[in-house]
Protein backbone atom coordinates (compact mmCIF):
# COMPACT_ATOMS: atom_id res chain seq x y z
CA UNK A 1 0.00 0.00 0.00
CA UNK A 2 3.01 2.68 0.93
CA UNK A 3 4.69 1.73 -2.22
CA UNK A 4 1.42 2.34 -4.36
CA UNK A 5 1.02 5.66 -3.13
CA UNK A 6 4.93 6.89 -3.55
CA UNK A 7 3.95 5.71 -7.51
CA UNK A 8 1.13 7.14 -8.36
CA UNK A 9 1.22 6.77 -11.44
CA UNK A 10 1.21 3.18 -11.60
CA UNK A 11 -2.36 3.43 -10.36
CA UNK A 12 -4.54 1.93 -13.29
CA UNK A 13 -7.36 5.03 -13.07
CA UNK A 14 -4.95 7.20 -13.17
CA UNK A 15 -2.98 5.85 -16.26
CA UNK A 16 -6.20 5.20 -17.89
CA UNK A 17 -7.61 9.14 -17.70
CA UNK A 18 -4.17 10.01 -19.41
CA UNK A 19 -5.21 8.18 -22.04
CA UNK A 20 -8.58 10.44 -22.21
CA UNK A 21 -6.99 13.31 -23.20
CA UNK A 22 -5.38 11.69 -26.50
CA UNK A 23 -8.61 10.54 -28.36
CA UNK A 24 -10.34 13.28 -29.77
CA UNK A 25 -6.80 14.44 -31.18
CA UNK A 26 -6.28 10.75 -32.27
CA UNK A 27 -9.73 9.88 -34.03
CA UNK A 28 -9.67 13.39 -35.28
CA UNK A 29 -6.44 12.90 -37.15
CA UNK A 30 -6.71 9.35 -38.01
CA UNK A 31 -10.63 10.23 -39.42
CA UNK A 32 -9.12 13.46 -41.32
CA UNK A 33 -5.67 12.48 -42.12
CA UNK A 34 -5.10 8.88 -41.75
CA UNK A 35 -8.12 7.76 -44.01
CA UNK A 36 -7.60 10.09 -46.61
CA UNK A 37 -3.91 9.14 -46.66
CA UNK A 38 -4.57 5.71 -46.97
CA UNK A 39 -7.52 6.62 -49.59
CA UNK A 40 -5.12 8.57 -51.77
CA UNK A 41 -2.77 5.38 -52.08
CA UNK A 42 -5.41 3.35 -52.90
CA UNK A 43 -7.40 5.67 -55.74
CA UNK A 44 -3.87 5.94 -57.33
CA UNK A 45 -4.05 2.41 -58.09
CA UNK A 46 -7.62 2.85 -59.77
CA UNK A 47 -9.39 4.61 -62.64
CA UNK A 48 -11.57 6.62 -60.11
CA UNK A 49 -13.26 9.47 -61.72
CA UNK A 50 -15.45 12.31 -60.29
CA UNK A 51 -19.18 11.12 -60.70
CA UNK A 52 -18.62 7.55 -61.53
CA UNK A 53 -19.64 4.86 -59.20
CA UNK A 54 -17.16 2.46 -59.10
CA UNK A 55 -13.74 2.93 -59.85
CA UNK A 56 -12.00 -0.16 -61.39
CA UNK A 57 -8.72 -1.61 -60.10
CA UNK A 58 -5.51 -0.61 -62.21
CA UNK A 59 -2.55 -1.43 -60.79
CA UNK A 60 0.31 0.81 -61.41
CA UNK A 61 -0.98 1.88 -64.75
CA UNK A 62 -1.21 5.46 -63.51
CA UNK A 63 1.95 5.80 -62.61
CA UNK A 64 3.61 3.93 -65.30
CA UNK A 65 1.69 6.02 -67.61
CA UNK A 66 2.36 9.70 -65.67
CA UNK A 67 6.02 8.91 -66.58
CA UNK A 68 5.01 8.65 -70.20
CA UNK A 69 3.49 12.35 -69.94
CA UNK A 70 5.43 15.49 -70.92
CA UNK A 71 3.19 17.43 -68.96
CA UNK A 72 3.63 15.57 -65.76
CA UNK A 73 7.56 15.22 -66.32
CA UNK A 74 7.52 19.08 -66.98
CA UNK A 75 5.41 19.33 -63.51
CA UNK A 76 8.51 17.06 -61.88
CA UNK A 77 11.53 18.77 -63.29
CA UNK A 78 9.68 22.08 -62.56
CA UNK A 79 8.82 21.14 -58.79
CA UNK A 80 12.28 20.02 -58.28
CA UNK A 81 14.07 22.76 -60.01
CA UNK A 82 11.47 25.58 -58.18
CA UNK A 83 12.51 23.70 -54.99
CA UNK A 84 16.18 23.39 -55.49
CA UNK A 85 16.88 26.90 -56.81
CA UNK A 86 14.74 29.09 -54.43
CA UNK A 87 15.67 27.27 -51.19
CA UNK A 88 19.56 27.28 -52.25
CA UNK A 89 18.47 31.36 -52.90
CA UNK A 90 16.61 31.73 -49.20
CA UNK A 91 19.79 30.32 -47.71
CA UNK A 92 21.36 32.92 -48.81
CA UNK A 93 19.92 35.32 -48.52
CA UNK A 94 18.32 34.31 -45.14
CA UNK A 95 21.93 34.27 -43.78
CA UNK A 96 22.74 37.83 -45.19
CA UNK A 97 19.65 38.99 -43.66
CA UNK A 98 20.05 37.39 -40.52
CA UNK A 99 23.71 38.59 -40.08
CA UNK A 100 21.83 42.33 -40.65
CA UNK A 101 19.22 41.43 -38.45
CA UNK A 102 22.13 40.57 -35.64
CA UNK A 103 23.99 43.91 -35.71
CA UNK A 104 21.08 46.48 -36.49
CA UNK A 105 19.34 45.58 -33.39
CA UNK A 106 15.89 47.19 -34.35
CA UNK A 107 12.90 45.15 -33.62
CA UNK A 108 11.07 47.14 -36.14
CA UNK A 109 12.89 45.87 -38.93
CA UNK A 110 12.50 42.29 -37.72
CA UNK A 111 9.01 43.25 -37.78
CA UNK A 112 9.02 44.23 -41.30
CA UNK A 113 11.27 41.33 -42.41
CA UNK A 114 8.91 38.50 -40.51
CA UNK A 115 5.83 40.36 -42.42
CA UNK A 116 5.74 38.67 -46.08
CA UNK A 117 5.93 35.01 -43.87
CA UNK A 118 3.14 37.06 -41.60
CA UNK A 119 0.62 37.71 -43.89
CA UNK A 120 -1.07 34.67 -45.56
CA UNK A 121 0.96 34.02 -48.84
CA UNK A 122 -1.99 34.33 -51.15
CA UNK A 123 -2.19 38.09 -50.75
CA UNK A 124 1.28 38.94 -51.28
CA UNK A 125 1.46 36.92 -53.87
CA UNK A 126 -1.14 39.06 -55.53
CA UNK A 127 1.11 42.12 -55.29
CA UNK A 128 4.04 40.49 -57.32
CA UNK A 129 0.81 39.37 -59.61
CA UNK A 130 0.47 43.18 -60.19
CA UNK A 131 4.44 44.02 -60.36
CA UNK A 132 5.04 41.14 -62.44
CA UNK A 133 2.16 42.17 -65.30
CA UNK A 134 3.93 42.57 -68.56
CA UNK A 135 1.95 45.13 -69.19
CA UNK A 136 0.89 47.54 -66.45
CA UNK A 137 3.03 45.99 -63.62
CA UNK A 138 5.79 48.84 -62.12
CA UNK A 139 8.92 46.17 -63.12
CA UNK A 140 8.42 47.01 -66.20
CA UNK A 141 7.15 50.41 -66.16
CA UNK A 142 10.98 50.94 -64.37
CA UNK A 143 12.26 48.54 -66.52
CA UNK A 144 11.00 50.36 -69.87
CA UNK A 145 11.65 54.64 -68.45
CA UNK A 146 15.43 53.65 -67.47
CA UNK A 147 16.86 50.85 -70.10
CA UNK A 148 14.09 51.11 -72.66
CA UNK A 149 13.03 47.64 -72.75
CA UNK A 150 10.41 45.00 -71.24
CA UNK A 151 10.50 41.55 -70.07
CA UNK A 152 7.25 38.85 -70.75
CA UNK A 153 7.52 37.86 -66.78
CA UNK A 154 4.16 35.69 -66.96
CA UNK A 155 3.66 35.28 -70.42
CA UNK A 156 6.79 33.73 -71.64
CA UNK A 157 8.21 29.94 -70.09
CA UNK A 158 11.55 31.20 -68.89
CA UNK A 159 10.34 34.40 -67.20
CA UNK A 160 7.11 32.55 -65.95
CA UNK A 161 9.95 30.26 -64.28
CA UNK A 162 11.87 33.03 -63.20
CA UNK A 163 8.95 34.93 -61.61
CA UNK A 164 7.54 31.71 -59.82
CA UNK A 165 11.47 31.52 -58.16
CA UNK A 166 11.28 35.06 -57.61
CA UNK A 167 8.35 35.21 -55.67
CA UNK A 168 9.09 31.58 -53.87
CA UNK A 169 12.07 32.96 -52.78
CA UNK A 170 10.71 36.52 -51.47
CA UNK A 171 8.15 34.44 -49.41
CA UNK A 172 10.28 32.21 -47.78
CA UNK A 173 13.18 34.29 -46.62
CA UNK A 174 11.48 35.79 -43.32
CA UNK A 175 11.40 32.32 -42.23
CA UNK A 176 15.00 31.47 -43.13
CA UNK A 177 16.60 34.84 -41.82
CA UNK A 178 14.63 34.69 -38.22
CA UNK A 179 15.03 31.33 -37.86
CA UNK A 180 18.95 31.98 -38.69
CA UNK A 181 18.83 34.92 -35.89
CA UNK A 182 17.41 32.54 -33.53
CA UNK A 183 20.51 30.68 -34.14
CA UNK A 184 23.10 32.94 -34.15
CA UNK A 185 21.78 34.58 -30.60
CA UNK A 186 22.29 31.19 -29.27
CA UNK A 187 26.32 31.21 -30.15
CA UNK A 188 27.47 32.23 -26.81
CA UNK A 189 29.37 35.63 -27.36
CA UNK A 190 32.45 34.64 -25.01
CA UNK A 191 33.34 32.43 -27.94
CA UNK A 192 33.63 35.65 -30.65
CA UNK A 193 35.22 37.50 -27.47
CA UNK A 194 38.13 34.89 -27.72
CA UNK A 195 38.32 34.76 -31.46
CA UNK A 196 38.91 38.35 -31.17
CA UNK A 197 41.69 38.24 -28.86
CA UNK A 198 43.47 35.78 -30.68
CA UNK A 199 43.41 38.53 -33.78
CA UNK A 200 40.57 36.61 -35.56
CA UNK A 201 38.00 39.55 -37.87
CA UNK A 202 34.88 39.42 -38.46
CA UNK A 203 35.03 37.47 -41.57
CA UNK A 204 36.77 34.81 -40.07
CA UNK A 205 34.58 34.86 -37.43
CA UNK A 206 31.34 34.24 -39.49
CA UNK A 207 33.39 31.51 -41.61
CA UNK A 208 34.47 29.34 -38.38
CA UNK A 209 32.57 30.19 -35.72
CA UNK A 210 29.12 31.42 -37.09
CA UNK A 211 28.90 28.87 -39.85
CA UNK A 212 29.53 25.82 -38.74
CA UNK A 213 27.62 26.57 -35.05
CA UNK A 214 24.46 27.50 -37.32
CA UNK A 215 24.87 24.52 -39.58
CA UNK A 216 21.97 22.54 -37.52
CA UNK A 217 19.30 25.19 -37.93
CA UNK A 218 20.89 25.35 -41.28
CA UNK A 219 19.65 22.06 -42.25
CA UNK A 220 16.72 21.18 -40.24
CA UNK A 221 15.46 25.27 -42.15
CA UNK A 222 15.95 23.83 -45.04
CA UNK A 223 14.76 20.52 -45.37
CA UNK A 224 11.22 22.43 -43.60
CA UNK A 225 11.37 24.95 -46.61
CA UNK A 226 12.07 22.01 -49.28
CA UNK A 227 8.73 19.75 -47.55
CA UNK A 228 6.37 23.02 -47.86
CA UNK A 229 8.12 24.85 -51.45
CA UNK A 230 8.05 21.04 -53.26
CA UNK A 231 4.22 20.64 -52.23
CA UNK A 232 3.66 24.59 -52.69
CA UNK A 233 0.20 25.38 -54.62
CA UNK A 234 -0.34 28.37 -54.39
CA UNK A 235 2.31 30.76 -56.13
CA UNK A 236 2.28 29.48 -59.22
CA UNK A 237 -1.57 29.01 -59.25
CA UNK A 238 -2.40 32.60 -58.50
CA UNK A 239 0.80 33.73 -60.85
CA UNK A 240 0.21 31.78 -63.86
CA UNK A 241 -2.24 28.83 -63.04
CA UNK A 242 0.16 26.57 -64.37
CA UNK A 243 0.70 28.55 -67.76
CA UNK A 244 1.61 29.42 -70.11
CA UNK A 245 0.99 26.02 -71.95
CA UNK A 246 1.98 24.01 -68.84
CA UNK A 247 5.15 25.24 -68.58
CA UNK A 248 5.22 26.33 -64.83
CA UNK A 249 3.10 23.21 -63.60
CA UNK A 250 4.06 21.83 -60.40
CA UNK A 251 2.82 18.37 -58.63
CA UNK A 252 0.02 20.67 -56.55
CA UNK A 253 -1.18 22.52 -59.53
CA UNK A 254 -1.54 19.57 -62.19
CA UNK A 255 -2.98 17.16 -59.10
CA UNK A 256 -5.59 19.96 -58.85
CA UNK A 257 -6.06 20.44 -63.03
CA UNK A 258 -6.14 16.65 -63.67
CA UNK A 259 -7.64 15.46 -60.73
CA UNK A 260 -10.67 17.78 -59.96
CA UNK A 261 -10.74 19.97 -63.14
CA UNK A 262 -10.48 17.27 -65.13
CA UNK A 263 -12.02 14.87 -63.00
CA UNK A 264 -9.56 12.05 -63.09
CA UNK A 265 -9.45 11.48 -59.58
CA UNK A 266 -7.10 8.41 -60.02
CA UNK A 267 -4.56 9.39 -61.74
CA UNK A 268 -4.68 13.32 -60.18
CA UNK A 269 -3.78 11.38 -56.75
CA UNK A 270 -1.01 9.33 -58.58
CA UNK A 271 0.37 12.93 -59.41
CA UNK A 272 0.24 14.03 -55.94
CA UNK A 273 1.53 10.88 -54.37
CA UNK A 274 5.08 11.40 -56.65
CA UNK A 275 6.01 13.82 -53.52
CA UNK A 276 5.50 11.20 -50.87
CA UNK A 277 9.07 9.43 -50.88
CA UNK A 278 10.79 12.89 -51.16
CA UNK A 279 8.47 13.62 -47.73
CA UNK A 280 9.73 9.96 -46.34
CA UNK A 281 13.02 10.27 -47.10
CA UNK A 282 13.20 14.40 -45.29
CA UNK A 283 11.17 13.33 -42.33
CA UNK A 284 13.85 10.18 -41.72
CA UNK A 285 16.59 13.06 -41.65
CA UNK A 286 14.77 15.43 -39.63
CA UNK A 287 13.33 13.06 -37.04
CA UNK A 288 17.40 12.94 -36.45
CA UNK A 289 17.24 16.39 -35.49
CA UNK A 290 14.39 17.14 -34.52
CA UNK A 291 13.23 16.18 -30.85
CA UNK A 292 10.54 17.46 -29.10
CA UNK A 293 11.70 16.40 -25.53
CA UNK A 294 14.38 19.00 -26.27
CA UNK A 295 14.22 23.05 -25.10
CA UNK A 296 12.42 24.72 -27.92
CA UNK A 297 11.73 21.63 -29.82
CA UNK A 298 13.32 22.29 -32.94
CA UNK A 299 17.18 21.72 -32.23
CA UNK B 1 48.75 46.93 -38.97
CA UNK B 2 47.84 49.65 -36.41
CA UNK B 3 44.74 52.34 -38.00
CA UNK B 4 44.89 56.09 -37.43
CA UNK B 5 42.44 57.13 -35.82
CA UNK B 6 40.69 59.04 -38.44
CA UNK B 7 40.89 56.20 -40.48
CA UNK B 8 39.02 54.20 -37.64
CA UNK B 9 36.71 57.07 -37.35
CA UNK B 10 35.97 56.97 -41.46
CA UNK B 11 36.25 52.97 -41.61
CA UNK B 12 32.82 52.91 -38.58
CA UNK B 13 31.61 55.79 -40.35
CA UNK B 14 31.54 53.82 -43.98
CA UNK B 15 30.29 50.61 -42.18
CA UNK B 16 27.33 52.59 -40.84
CA UNK B 17 26.56 54.06 -44.32
CA UNK B 18 26.46 50.44 -45.89
CA UNK B 19 24.28 49.13 -42.96
CA UNK B 20 21.50 51.89 -43.35
CA UNK B 21 21.98 50.91 -47.54
CA UNK B 22 21.07 47.57 -46.73
CA UNK B 23 18.69 48.06 -44.29
CA UNK B 24 16.51 50.38 -47.12
CA UNK B 25 17.48 46.96 -49.88
CA UNK B 26 15.46 44.85 -47.19
CA UNK B 27 13.16 47.38 -46.21
CA UNK B 28 12.17 47.81 -50.14
CA UNK B 29 12.32 44.64 -50.93
CA UNK B 30 10.11 43.11 -48.25
CA UNK B 31 7.40 46.25 -48.35
CA UNK B 32 7.18 46.74 -51.78
CA UNK B 33 4.70 44.30 -53.19
CA UNK B 34 2.40 45.68 -50.33
CA UNK B 35 3.09 49.33 -51.03
CA UNK B 36 2.37 48.43 -54.96
CA UNK B 37 -0.50 46.92 -53.86
CA UNK B 38 -1.86 50.01 -51.68
CA UNK B 39 -0.49 52.50 -54.63
CA UNK B 40 -3.09 50.32 -57.52
CA UNK B 41 -5.93 49.88 -55.11
CA UNK B 42 -6.10 53.63 -54.43
CA UNK B 43 -6.26 54.68 -58.28
CA UNK B 44 -9.38 55.06 -60.36
CA UNK B 45 -9.44 52.65 -63.75
CA UNK B 46 -8.21 55.79 -65.93
CA UNK B 47 -5.07 55.90 -63.82
CA UNK B 48 -4.34 52.17 -63.13
CA UNK B 49 -4.76 51.78 -67.36
CA UNK B 50 -2.47 55.00 -68.03
CA UNK B 51 0.76 53.54 -69.48
CA UNK B 52 2.68 57.18 -69.06
CA UNK B 53 1.12 57.17 -65.28
CA UNK B 54 3.45 56.36 -62.30
CA UNK B 55 2.95 53.25 -60.81
CA UNK B 56 4.73 54.46 -57.42
CA UNK B 57 2.68 57.34 -57.00
CA UNK B 58 -1.46 58.26 -56.99
CA UNK B 59 -2.25 61.44 -58.48
CA UNK B 60 -6.10 61.47 -57.68
CA UNK B 61 -6.40 58.63 -54.72
CA UNK B 62 -10.26 57.62 -54.88
CA UNK B 63 -11.90 54.95 -52.83
CA UNK B 64 -13.79 53.23 -55.49
CA UNK B 65 -12.04 50.04 -55.56
CA UNK B 66 -12.84 49.86 -52.17
CA UNK B 67 -16.41 50.39 -52.74
CA UNK B 68 -16.63 48.40 -55.68
CA UNK B 69 -15.91 45.70 -53.37
CA UNK B 70 -18.35 45.95 -50.92
CA UNK B 71 -21.09 46.97 -53.87
CA UNK B 72 -20.20 44.95 -56.32
CA UNK B 73 -19.27 41.53 -55.25
CA UNK B 74 -19.68 39.07 -52.01
CA UNK B 75 -16.57 40.31 -50.32
CA UNK B 76 -18.31 41.55 -47.07
CA UNK B 77 -19.90 37.97 -46.76
CA UNK B 78 -16.03 36.11 -47.73
CA UNK B 79 -14.80 38.61 -45.06
CA UNK B 80 -17.30 37.43 -42.74
CA UNK B 81 -17.05 33.54 -43.63
CA UNK B 82 -13.36 33.62 -43.29
CA UNK B 83 -13.86 35.19 -39.90
CA UNK B 84 -16.16 32.29 -38.91
CA UNK B 85 -13.95 29.33 -40.01
CA UNK B 86 -11.42 31.18 -38.07
CA UNK B 87 -12.32 31.65 -35.37
CA UNK B 88 -14.34 28.53 -34.80
CA UNK B 89 -11.52 26.18 -36.11
CA UNK B 90 -8.88 27.96 -34.09
CA UNK B 91 -11.22 26.80 -31.16
CA UNK B 92 -11.66 23.53 -32.33
CA UNK B 93 -7.87 22.74 -32.96
CA UNK B 94 -6.62 24.70 -29.97
CA UNK B 95 -8.56 22.72 -27.42
CA UNK B 96 -7.65 19.47 -29.18
CA UNK B 97 -4.10 20.20 -29.44
CA UNK B 98 -4.27 21.17 -25.57
CA UNK B 99 -5.44 17.77 -24.16
CA UNK B 100 -3.19 16.18 -26.74
CA UNK B 101 0.04 17.58 -25.78
CA UNK B 102 -0.71 17.79 -21.53
CA UNK B 103 -0.98 13.98 -22.02
CA UNK B 104 2.18 13.45 -24.18
CA UNK B 105 4.14 15.96 -22.55
CA UNK B 106 2.99 16.74 -18.94
CA UNK B 107 1.46 13.64 -17.75
CA UNK B 108 4.21 11.56 -19.89
CA UNK B 109 1.57 9.39 -21.06
CA UNK B 110 3.57 5.69 -22.02
CA UNK B 111 4.20 5.91 -25.96
CA UNK B 112 3.73 9.54 -25.70
CA UNK B 113 7.03 10.28 -27.73
CA UNK B 114 6.32 7.84 -30.35
CA UNK B 115 3.26 9.95 -30.30
CA UNK B 116 5.07 13.21 -30.57
CA UNK B 117 7.09 11.89 -33.57
CA UNK B 118 3.71 10.82 -35.40
CA UNK B 119 2.34 14.45 -34.98
CA UNK B 120 5.44 16.03 -36.37
CA UNK B 121 5.13 13.28 -39.69
CA UNK B 122 1.47 14.39 -39.81
CA UNK B 123 2.54 17.85 -39.80
CA UNK B 124 4.83 17.27 -42.77
CA UNK B 125 1.68 15.68 -44.70
CA UNK B 126 0.83 18.66 -47.38
CA UNK B 127 -2.33 20.38 -48.53
CA UNK B 128 -1.40 18.44 -51.67
CA UNK B 129 -1.51 15.29 -50.59
CA UNK B 130 -4.68 15.17 -48.97
CA UNK B 131 -7.73 17.48 -50.58
CA UNK B 132 -8.78 14.89 -53.47
CA UNK B 133 -9.29 12.37 -50.97
CA UNK B 134 -10.34 14.81 -48.61
CA UNK B 135 -12.76 15.73 -51.23
CA UNK B 136 -14.50 12.92 -51.42
CA UNK B 137 -14.76 12.20 -47.77
CA UNK B 138 -16.45 16.11 -47.82
CA UNK B 139 -18.69 14.51 -50.44
CA UNK B 140 -19.81 11.72 -48.61
CA UNK B 141 -19.96 13.23 -45.65
CA UNK B 142 -22.25 15.79 -47.29
CA UNK B 143 -20.64 18.56 -46.11
CA UNK B 144 -19.44 19.95 -49.57
CA UNK B 145 -19.72 23.72 -50.47
CA UNK B 146 -20.57 24.80 -46.80
CA UNK B 147 -18.44 26.24 -44.57
CA UNK B 148 -18.81 23.09 -42.52
CA UNK B 149 -16.17 21.11 -44.88
CA UNK B 150 -13.83 23.98 -44.15
CA UNK B 151 -14.45 24.04 -40.04
CA UNK B 152 -14.07 20.11 -40.15
CA UNK B 153 -10.42 19.96 -42.45
CA UNK B 154 -8.43 22.96 -41.15
CA UNK B 155 -7.48 21.34 -38.45
CA UNK B 156 -6.27 18.72 -40.25
CA UNK B 157 -2.91 21.46 -40.26
CA UNK B 158 -3.46 23.37 -37.22
CA UNK B 159 -3.37 20.63 -35.06
CA UNK B 160 -0.39 19.18 -35.44
CA UNK B 161 1.15 22.45 -35.97
CA UNK B 162 -0.21 23.98 -32.92
CA UNK B 163 0.22 20.36 -30.79
CA UNK B 164 4.24 20.71 -31.62
CA UNK B 165 4.56 23.65 -30.43
CA UNK B 166 2.21 22.98 -27.35
CA UNK B 167 4.46 20.12 -26.64
CA UNK B 168 7.84 21.87 -27.05
CA UNK B 169 6.65 24.49 -24.30
CA UNK B 170 5.22 21.90 -21.86
CA UNK B 171 8.47 20.25 -21.45
CA UNK B 172 10.04 22.90 -19.88
CA UNK B 173 7.01 22.77 -17.50
CA UNK B 174 9.10 21.86 -13.75
CA UNK B 175 8.11 18.22 -13.04
CA UNK B 176 7.86 18.64 -9.51
CA UNK B 177 5.38 21.37 -9.93
CA UNK B 178 2.92 18.76 -10.97
CA UNK B 179 3.96 16.05 -9.01
CA UNK B 180 3.56 18.07 -5.92
CA UNK B 181 -0.11 19.08 -7.15
CA UNK B 182 -0.64 14.93 -7.63
CA UNK B 183 1.12 14.28 -3.97
CA UNK B 184 -2.14 16.88 -3.38
CA UNK B 185 -4.49 15.37 -4.75
CA UNK B 186 -5.31 17.32 -7.91
CA UNK B 187 -6.91 14.94 -10.40
CA UNK B 188 -5.11 15.96 -14.26
CA UNK B 189 -8.41 17.98 -15.33
CA UNK B 190 -7.51 19.98 -12.13
CA UNK B 191 -3.75 20.10 -12.71
CA UNK B 192 -4.32 20.86 -16.40
CA UNK B 193 -7.22 23.70 -15.31
CA UNK B 194 -5.30 25.14 -12.25
CA UNK B 195 -1.33 25.27 -13.06
CA UNK B 196 -0.70 24.18 -17.00
CA UNK B 197 -3.32 26.72 -18.45
CA UNK B 198 -2.22 29.80 -16.29
CA UNK B 199 1.37 29.04 -17.11
CA UNK B 200 0.76 28.98 -20.57
CA UNK B 201 -0.93 31.47 -21.85
CA UNK B 202 1.95 33.51 -23.82
CA UNK B 203 2.32 29.90 -25.97
CA UNK B 204 -1.42 29.61 -26.15
CA UNK B 205 -1.85 32.91 -27.76
CA UNK B 206 0.90 32.31 -29.99
CA UNK B 207 -1.15 28.92 -30.82
CA UNK B 208 -4.15 30.51 -31.57
CA UNK B 209 -2.60 33.45 -33.90
CA UNK B 210 -0.99 30.59 -35.91
CA UNK B 211 -3.23 28.62 -36.37
CA UNK B 212 -5.58 31.55 -37.15
CA UNK B 213 -3.30 32.89 -39.80
CA UNK B 214 -3.27 29.26 -41.07
CA UNK B 215 -6.97 29.43 -41.35
CA UNK B 216 -7.26 32.55 -43.26
CA UNK B 217 -4.54 31.80 -45.58
CA UNK B 218 -5.81 28.77 -46.92
CA UNK B 219 -6.65 28.70 -50.50
CA UNK B 220 -6.32 25.04 -51.41
CA UNK B 221 -8.76 23.76 -49.38
CA UNK B 222 -11.52 26.16 -50.14
CA UNK B 223 -10.88 26.21 -53.80
CA UNK B 224 -11.62 22.88 -54.15
CA UNK B 225 -14.38 22.10 -51.31
CA UNK B 226 -16.61 25.42 -52.01
CA UNK B 227 -18.09 25.93 -55.59
CA UNK B 228 -20.81 28.94 -54.01
CA UNK B 229 -19.54 32.39 -54.51
CA UNK B 230 -21.32 33.16 -51.08
CA UNK B 231 -19.87 30.46 -49.33
CA UNK B 232 -15.93 31.59 -50.62
CA UNK B 233 -13.62 32.73 -48.20
CA UNK B 234 -11.40 35.98 -48.55
CA UNK B 235 -8.27 34.09 -50.35
CA UNK B 236 -10.55 31.91 -52.65
CA UNK B 237 -13.13 34.48 -53.18
CA UNK B 238 -10.37 37.41 -54.06
CA UNK B 239 -8.36 35.08 -56.25
CA UNK B 240 -11.50 33.59 -58.13
CA UNK B 241 -14.24 36.15 -58.46
CA UNK B 242 -11.88 39.15 -59.41
CA UNK B 243 -9.83 37.04 -61.54
CA UNK B 244 -11.85 35.55 -64.37
CA UNK B 245 -10.31 33.69 -67.36
CA UNK B 246 -7.93 36.39 -68.63
CA UNK B 247 -9.79 39.83 -67.39
CA UNK B 248 -8.48 40.85 -64.15
CA UNK B 249 -10.17 43.65 -61.58
CA UNK B 250 -7.16 45.05 -60.71
CA UNK B 251 -8.21 47.94 -58.68
CA UNK B 252 -10.82 45.16 -56.87
CA UNK B 253 -8.24 42.87 -56.67
CA UNK B 254 -5.37 44.53 -54.99
CA UNK B 255 -8.12 46.26 -52.76
CA UNK B 256 -8.99 42.83 -51.16
CA UNK B 257 -5.56 41.67 -51.14
CA UNK B 258 -5.24 44.59 -48.96
CA UNK B 259 -8.02 44.33 -46.63
CA UNK B 260 -7.76 40.98 -46.24
CA UNK B 261 -3.93 41.22 -45.09
CA UNK B 262 -4.99 44.05 -42.18
CA UNK B 263 -6.22 41.72 -39.39
CA UNK B 264 -3.38 39.71 -39.57
CA UNK B 265 -0.97 42.63 -39.63
CA UNK B 266 -3.13 44.20 -36.52
CA UNK B 267 -2.87 40.98 -34.32
CA UNK B 268 0.57 40.63 -35.51
CA UNK B 269 1.67 44.27 -34.17
CA UNK B 270 -0.09 43.34 -31.23
CA UNK B 271 1.91 40.44 -30.47
CA UNK B 272 4.92 40.86 -32.00
CA UNK B 273 7.33 40.04 -28.84
CA UNK B 274 5.56 36.57 -28.90
CA UNK B 275 6.02 36.13 -32.55
CA UNK B 276 9.91 36.95 -33.00
CA UNK B 277 10.36 35.58 -29.33
CA UNK B 278 8.76 31.95 -30.46
CA UNK B 279 10.55 32.25 -33.83
CA UNK B 280 13.74 32.92 -32.67
CA UNK B 281 13.74 30.35 -30.25
CA UNK B 282 13.98 28.29 -33.08
CA UNK B 283 10.19 26.13 -31.94
CA UNK B 284 8.34 27.83 -34.74
CA UNK B 285 7.36 26.15 -38.23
Amino acid sequence: MHKFNEFPRSCSKKHLSNYIYLIPGLAYLIVAVGWPLIDAIYLSFTNAQIGEKVPKFVGLYNFINLLKDSTFLTAAYNSILFTVVSVFLKMIIGIGIALLLYNFKQKWLRAIVLLPWVIPSTFGILGWLWILDPLYGSLNWLLIHSLGFSIPWLAEPFWARTSVILVNTWRGIPFFAIGFLGGMIAIPRDIYEAAKIDGSNSIHSFWYITLPLLMPVILIISLFSIVMTISDFSVVYILTRGGPINSTQVFATLTYQVGLSGAQIGRGAAISLFILPVLIVLAIIMLRYVNPSKKGGLE
Amino acid sequence: MVLHKTDRINNLYRNKVIQYALVMIVVIWTLYPFYSMFVASMKNVGELYNLEANPFWINKPTLSNFIYLFTQTNYLKWYINSSIVGISTVLISTIISLLFAYSVAVLRTKGGLALGVMIFMVYLIPQTLLFLPLNSLVNSLGISDSLWSLIFTYPTFQIPFSTWLLIGYFQNIPKEMIEAARVDGASTIQILRKIVIPISSPILITVMLFSFVLSWGDLIYALVFISSSTRETLGVGTVTQLIRGDSFFWGPLMAGGLLAAIPVVILFSFFLDQYVSGITSGSVK
